[in-house]
C-alpha cells in the first residue's frame, strides 16, 4: 500500500507530512511507559518481522497481491504507540533504501498505515479484549478482526486523502470502490497472519503480548 | 527469555532472505487501484530508483531478493532496537 510521489498533491501532501510528524512525536512521548528492559527488544522484533512479512505479497485476485501492514499486530503485542514507532520506522527504510513509497508521500504512507492503522487495529483490539482473554481461539478471533479493520481503514484513508488532493480527478466512487474491493480480500490475509502471529507469541511468552497485560494493575493493590 | 528472541529474529531472516523469493510480482491493492483507474500516469519515479538497493534487489538484479531482505531485516532491527533501547524506562534501583 505504498504511495509513490506524485499520486496526491504538494499542499496536501505537506498537510499529510505534518500530521505524520505529529502523531509519531505523540507516539515517540508515549512510547516510554511501554518500553523497558523486556518490550524494547521485543519491539525491535516486531518492527523487523513487519518489515520481513511486508516482503511477502500474497496473491488475492488474477494480477493483483496484497500483504502486511501490521499495524494491528503490532498493537497488540506491543501497545499502540510502540506499534506506531515500529511501522513507521518500517516506511522510513523501505522509503530511502529499498526506493519502496515515494519521499513526498511518506506523509500520506505513515499516515494511513503507521498513524490509522494502528489506531483502528489497537481500538478494535481493545473494544474486545475480554473475548481475547478467554483463550487462543478468541485471542485468535480478536487478532483477524483487529487487523482486518486496520487494512480496510488504512486503504479508506488513501480514498479520503484521494478525494481531497488526488492527481488525475478519477471519479472518487470508482477509486472507494476498488480500494475497499481489493483491501477487503487483503484483509483477510492480513487477519490470518495477525492471529497465527499473536497466537504463537501468546503460547510461547503470554506476558509478550501487550494486550493481554491490559488492567492487570489496578488488581494487585489488594492484598 | 534470550531463546524467544533469537527465534524471533531467526523467522524474520528466514522469511525476508528466503520466502521473499516466492512473493507475488503482481501489484498490490492500491498500485493496482492507480493503474487500472489511470492515476498511476502521475505517479513520479523514486528519488532512490536507481539506488544499489532499490525494489529490494541488487543493481536491479532480483536475483539478489534474498540479499536486499537480510539488508533490510539487519537495518530495520538496528534502528528500531537503538530507538527503543534508547526511549525505555531504565529500571530504577
Amino acid at each position: 500500500m505504498h504511495m509513490s510521489d506524485g499520486l496526491l498533491n504538494a499542499p496536501l501532501s505537506v498537510a499529510l507530512l505534518v500530521i505524520a510528524a505529529v502523531g509519531v512525536g505523540i507516539a515517540l512521548v508515549r512510547a516510554r511507559a511501554d518500553l523497558d528492559d523486556r518490550t524494547a527488544p521485543m519491539a525491535g522484533l516486531v518492527a523487523t518481522f513487519i518489515f520481513a512479512v511486508q516482503m511477502i505479497n500474497f496473491p488475492i485476485l488474477p494480477g493483483a497481491s496484497g500483504h502486511l501492514l501490521g499495524g494491528a499486530l503490532a498493537a497488540i503485542l506491543v501497545g499502540p504507540y510502540v506499534g506506531a514507532l515500529c511501522v513507521t520506522i518500517v516506511l522510513v527504510v523501505q522509503a530511502l533504501l529499498f526506493a519502496d513509497g515515494g519521499l513526498t508521500a511518506l506523509g500520506a504512507n505513515v499516515t494511513n498505515m503507521a498513524l490509522i492503522g494502528t489506531a483502528a487495529g489497537f481500538l478494535v483490539a481493545v473494544a474486545l479484549r475480554k473475548l481475547a482473554e478467554r483463550g487462543k481461539g478468541g485471542l485468535a478471533a480478536v487478532a483477524f478482526v483487529s487487523a482486518f479493520v486496520n487494512t480496510l481503514l488504512a486503504a479508506t484513508g488513501f480514498v479520503v486523502e484521494y478525494a481531497i488532493g488526488g492527481a488525475g480527478g478519477v471519479e472518487i466512487g470508482k477509486v472507494a470502490l476498488l480500494m475497499w474491493g481489493l483491501h477487503a480480500l487483503i484483509g483477510i490475509g492480513e487477519g490470518l497472519i495477525t492471529a497465527v502471529t499473536v497466537t504463537s507469541v501468546a503460547s510461547i511468552r503470554p506476558d509478550l503480548v501487550h494486550l493481554l497485560r491490559g488492567n492487570a494493575k489496578p488488581l494487585e493493590v489488594r492484598s | 527469555m534470550k531463546k524467544f528472541f533469537i527465534g524471533f529474529a531467526l523467522v524474520s531472516l528466514l522469511i525476508a532472505g528466503v520466502l521473499s523469493y516466492f512473493a507475488s510480482g503482481d501489484p498490490d491493492g492500491l498500485d493496482k487501484t492507480v493503474e487500472d483507474t489511470g492515476i498511476a500516469e502521475h505517479a513520479q519515479e523514486h528519488p532512490f530508483a536507481g539506488s544499489t538497493f532499490a525494489d529490494y534487489a541488487l543493481g536491479g538484479d532480483d536475483k539478489f531478493t534474498g540479499l536486499a531482505g537480510v539488508l533490510g531485516v539487519i537495518v530495520v532491527l538496528a534502528v528500531s532496537f537503538g530507538l527503543f533501547w534508547f526511549l525505555r524506562k531504565k529500571s530504577d534501583a
